[in-house]
């Protein structure tokens, strides 16, 4: 078993609030985060796959293939884009959090999954999504 | 406890099986298909794990962990084509994976001691690529 991490970057913006609170709780909860025009990151992504090893290719997982995965499901949508305008799941209420865009990438992904990989394996471990040097959310998903 | 040394070695290497056209080499392995090879600076995480010894305060050597990786890895492999020089990758595809797997295999025996055993390699193909190989067994 192999576990094979790829990493990723896209440059996006978004603005935390919810609509669920005030406009004064909004700024207490959020603070800068909550800023009216929004404000961006080059956020990180890794991908951790995990597969056996296949003894012809000697590869867990063919690399393009989870790149074009990535970059048609993830990148494409998320780079140089503004989260709150731009990207469907987050035009209603779901308030674009770390933690909430790495749900909706762990959807994503697992959603078209079988379009490219065939099988049981490889597998998503894990996602990783860096919004700045200093924090880092981590969705294992086995 | 675990502790980890880190290494480099820089290499080619070209990723094609024979019995594949080059069409289906390229949709599988991409760019690392080119028939003349490429390169990169390859960095090896060696993680060992162990309670270290109530004398010393060490789990192993340091400066032993150092050599055993630089005769057995970073020597025979830096500034060398894989598939031509190094084998098993005459006979294997030298992938992150296949290479990770060999570094185990090279590494393994001569890591494990009284109170520490290897506990994962990682392999750095790029800063954007690694892979992760912690044995046959998970």
């Amino acid at each position: 078993m192999t576990r094979v991490t790829r990493r990723y970057k896209f440059a996006a913006s978004h603005r935390l609030n919810s609509s669920a609170l005030s406009d004064q709780q909004n700024r207490e909860l959020y603070g800068k985060c909550n800023n009216p025009y929004g404000h961006g990151h080059d956020y990180v992504l890794e991908v951790s796959v995990a597969g056996p090893l296949d003894a012809d290719s000697g590869q867990g997982v063919s690399i393009p293939a989870l790149d074009r995965l990535v970059n048609g499901q993830v990148l494409r949508d998320f780079d140089h884009k503004y989260f709150n305008a731009d990207v469907p799941e987050f035009l209603q209420d779901l308030v674009p959090t770390s933690e909430n865009i790495l749900r909706v990438i762990e959807d994503r992904l697992s959603a078209n999954w079988t379009k490219v990989f065939q099988g049981d394996w490889p597998r998503l471990e894990s996602i990783r999504l860096q919004e700045t040097k200093r924090n880092r959310f981590e969705l294992r998903t086995h | 406890m675990l502790i980890t040394r880190r290494a480099e070695f820089s290499a080619s290497h070209v990723c094609s099986q024979s019995a594949l056209t080059t069409d289906q080499n390229r949709e599988l392995y991409g760019a690392a298909a080119n028939p003349n090879g490429h390169g990169h600076n390859y960095v090896l995480e060696v993680t060992l794990e162990g309670d270290p010894d109530p004398l010393t305060g060490m789990i192993f050597d340091l400066k032993t962990l150092k050599d055993v990786i630089q005769k057995n890895v970073v020597e025979p492999m830096d500034h060398r084509f894989l598939n031509y020089e190094v084998p098993p990758f005459d006979k294997i595809v030298p992938t992150a994976e296949n290479v990770a797997a060999e570094l185990w295999k090279r590494l393994e025996p001569r890591l494990t001691g009284e109170r520490a055993r290897l506990k994962n390699i990682r392999l750095y193909e790029t800063e954007d690529l690694y892979v992760d190989y912690s044995g046959e067994v998970r």
